[in-house]
């Protein structure tokens, strides 16, 4: 008993980790169509961000650092977004190659900025231990992320459902032409959505700092992931992210505790191929009467 | 219909391209011979020697390749400063194998065809070990290989200057063994070395009575503990002997601190952890766990202290050294004292003179053994330290005599 509960705990643990990575890819994958190869390095921006504040705050500088990466990660996809993807447009496989390419640039400039080895983010102190409820350790960090998440995507909901700017995004992923008809500046939204897309992804880039290592290639480590959510999930849909992240999470881990993690991946990937043979379009689809 | 088109021009452009490849590979296969035209003295031109460096500047492996990229340059460097090798200066040719073994295959081609470099200095995955290979010993060219291994290899064209398994792995289980740690849990990545390396664990536990409570492989790269610390904790061994290797380690320690394991608890044993990987780590989720090395930035004596300074002085007071660091700047020096004895970069000669070869390197004296072309080095086990150093625990002790293949030790018949 104690295991299932044990292993409950690291899925969810896994999920909310998957779930805050693909979180900001729901948006820029989901609404737009843009298969940004470079997200992974927006996460690894906001782990910088982390990184380089805890020189200049040094207490507390984990919650100073959350909204700070959010808006370095934010803006970084914004230039991406306005200087390159806008030219790509209605080009996938191009935006693919494209992104790819920025993300070695990024990953290369990281390498140059701050070092090849790896780097250190000291944790608050307060994150240090966890507790124990019924035999199950649970890590104050790992409850951290899971809170954070559970922040992100009440705060996702809030805007998609609640405010009038969510409302056009949520036309816009709909129905791109019936929006524009409708006098919604298409242009501006998919801004805006990169913007908060990226944004999310250093927020993640800051909570991993407490989990894993930070160094050039931390991107690389996560962006296959956050696709298998997104594509699990189905593209754009809230709801798909949460549940593909924390399914995935938990198999992954109760098929860890019987195997091995070698062998945890490769079924898990085997689980969404097969899944994805019965609903190639993911858990939720959007019904629209669109043509494309 | 136009998706069609499509695809056909798609295979049409991936044909072509595996063409290329298939082209471009037999031609490297084809010049068999060491091109060049220097095959007697390699590397020479007028009053200078080039020599190459391979080593990973990009993806993965660059976090621990690029400080061994840059010894190997500090050691050319002072060479240099004190009038080079045999009157000439050595002029360095630094190649990129990018993490990706083909590429060092290729790249390790191209320095030996191309710039008819007089030795490389290069590698650190076995991986990338064992695709170099066949490419020293098909050109008769020589490598020389810095980093710790597996051991049960030893080609005579390339020379081991990291520790083998009888060097590090054996005395860290003997070191275990005689601290009362009878049950040891296995954690290493999924490839090469750690499989290897488990392997003669399991044989050395037989033979001497310790248990082995678990074994776990992650892929590389992976970042994912929970469920191999629940299994650790779960376990309950004595100790962990931890054979992981790159970013995995940080997240490995990471994790393991915040499940509440200490090292009184459960001390884990490390041999692919060294200095710049705590830095990376964070000397706090570390302290107190247990590696297994030949050198530590601490190890006292005046060669090592000058080492320090001109590494600090020349990349930053902020860098460490390390083991595999030491070894890169020990092993431009040991090719270096070769060349000199045998009085000409040719392989052979070379190869010839290196044996018995003495060096005072910062971890002490290194011999060359002829046979192996493997180093004596001596065994350290070390703590980690709150600054992030670590600190020598085990008894000092003489150099060991290489064994790659353990056929000194009774247990490992098997392997």
């Amino acid at each position: 008993m104690k295991v299932v509960l044990d292993q409950l705990f690291a899925g969810l643990g896994v999920g909310a980790v998957l779930l805050l990575i693909a979180l900001g890819l729901t948006f820029t994958f989901g609404q737009m169509g843009v298969i940004n190869m470079a997200h992974g390095e927006f996460i690894m921006a906001g782990a910088y961000t982390a990184y380089v504040l805890q020189d200049v705050v040094a207490s507390q500088s984990l919650l100073v650092a959350l909204p700070v990466a959010f808006v370095i990660a934010g803006t970084a996809g914004l230039v991406l977004e306005r200087v390159l993807i806008r030219r790509f447009y209605g080009r996938p496989l191009d935006t693919l190659l494209l992104t790819w390419g920025v993300s070695l640039i990024l990953q290369q400039l990281a390498r140059d900025v701050f070092g090849a080895p790896n780097v250190q983010v000291n944790a608050p102190s307060w994150l240090g231990g966890g507790l124990t409820i019924a035999g199950v350790r649970m890590a104050y960090s790992r409850l951290f992320i899971m809170v954070l998440v559970l922040v992100a995507v009440a705060g996702i909901w809030v805007y998609l459902n609640r405010l009038a700017q969510g409302r056009r995004m949520r036309a816009v992923m709909q129905n791109r032409q019936l929006a524009a008809c409708s006098g919604i500046g298409t242009e501006r939204v998919d801004r805006r959505t990169f913007f908060i897309g990226s944004g999310l992804a250093g927020v993640a880039g800051v909570a991993l700092t407490l989990l894993g290592p930070i160094g050039p290639t931390l991107g690389t480590n996560y962006i296959v992931d956050a696709f298998l959510v997104v594509v699990v999930g189905g593209l754009g849909q809230l709801r798909g992210a949460v549940i593909a992240a924390i399914g995935l999470g938990v198999l992954n881990s109760f098929v860890e505790y019987g195997t091995g993690a070698s062998l945890a991946k490769v079924a898990v990937f085997v689980a969404i191929v097969a899944f994805l043979q019965a609903r190639p379009q993911g858990l939720f689809v959007f019904r629209t009467r669109a043509l494309t | 219909m136009h998706d069609q088109v499509r695809r056909k021009i798609g295979i049409a452009v991936l044909t072509l391209v595996a063409l290329i490849g298939v082209a471009c590979g037999s031609k490297a296969g084809d010049s068999t011979a060491p091109s060049g035209g220097n095959n007697e003295a390699p590397g020479v031109s007028g009053d200078t020697i080039k020599v190459g460096i391979l080593h990973s500047l990009s993806g993965t492996m660059a976090i621990s390749e690029v400080s061994v990229k840059d010894a190997e340059l500090l050691a050319i460097e002072e060479i240099n400063a004190k009038g080079g090798v045999l009157g000439k200066k050595l002029v360095p040719v630094v190649e990129d194998g990018a993490s990706d073994w083909p590429t060092f295959a290729e790249k390790a081609q191209k320095l030996i065809s191309v710039d008819s470099v007089a030795t490389v200095f290069g590698g650190w995955t076995s991986a990338s070990r064992k695709a170099m290979l066949p490419v020293f010993e098909k050109n008769k060219a020589l490598l020389w290989y810095p980093v710790q291994y597996e051991g049960l290899e030893s080609s005579p064209y390339i020379f081991y200057t990291g520790a083998t398994t009888n060097q590090q792995i054996i005395p860290g289980l003997e070191y275990l063994k005689a601290q009362g740690k009878k049950r040891i849990f296995l954690v290493g990545s999924d490839y090469v070395f750690p499989r290897t390396a488990n392997k003669e664990i399991k044989a050395y536990a037989a033979a001497n009575g310790l248990e082995i409570v678990g074994e776990e492989y992650t892929p590389l790269g992976n970042t994912e503990y929970q469920t191999v610390v629940n299994k650790v904790t779960g376990a309950k061994p004595d100790a962990v002997f931890n054979t992981l290797n790159g970013d995995s380690n940080v997240a490995f320690f990471k994790q393991l601190k915040s499940a509440g394991v200490t090292p009184a608890s459960i001390p884990v044993l490390s041999v692919s952890v060294a200095e710049e990987e705590v830095r990376g780590i964070g000397a706090e989720n570390i302290a107190g766990h247990l590696v297994a090395w030949n050198y530590y930035q601490t190890t006292p004596g005046a060669a090592n202290d000058a080492f320090v300074k001109a590494y600090k002085a020349k990349y930053g007071q902020d860098r460490v050294t390390d083991d595999p660091i030491e070894a890169g700047y020990l092993q431009v020096y040991l090719w270096a004292e070769a060349v000199k004895k045998a009085g000409s970069t040719n392989v052979e000669a070379v190869k010839q003179a290196a044996g018995g070869i003495t060096y005072d390197a910062p971890e002490g004296p290194v011999t060359i053994d002829g046979e192996t072309q493997h180093l004596y080095k001596t065994a350290r086990i070390g703590v980690i330290q709150p600054d992030g150093l670590i600190k020598q625990i085990s008894a000092p002790s003489q150099p060991v005599k290489p064994d790659p293949y353990l056929k000194t030790y009774e247990w490992a018949k098997g392997l």
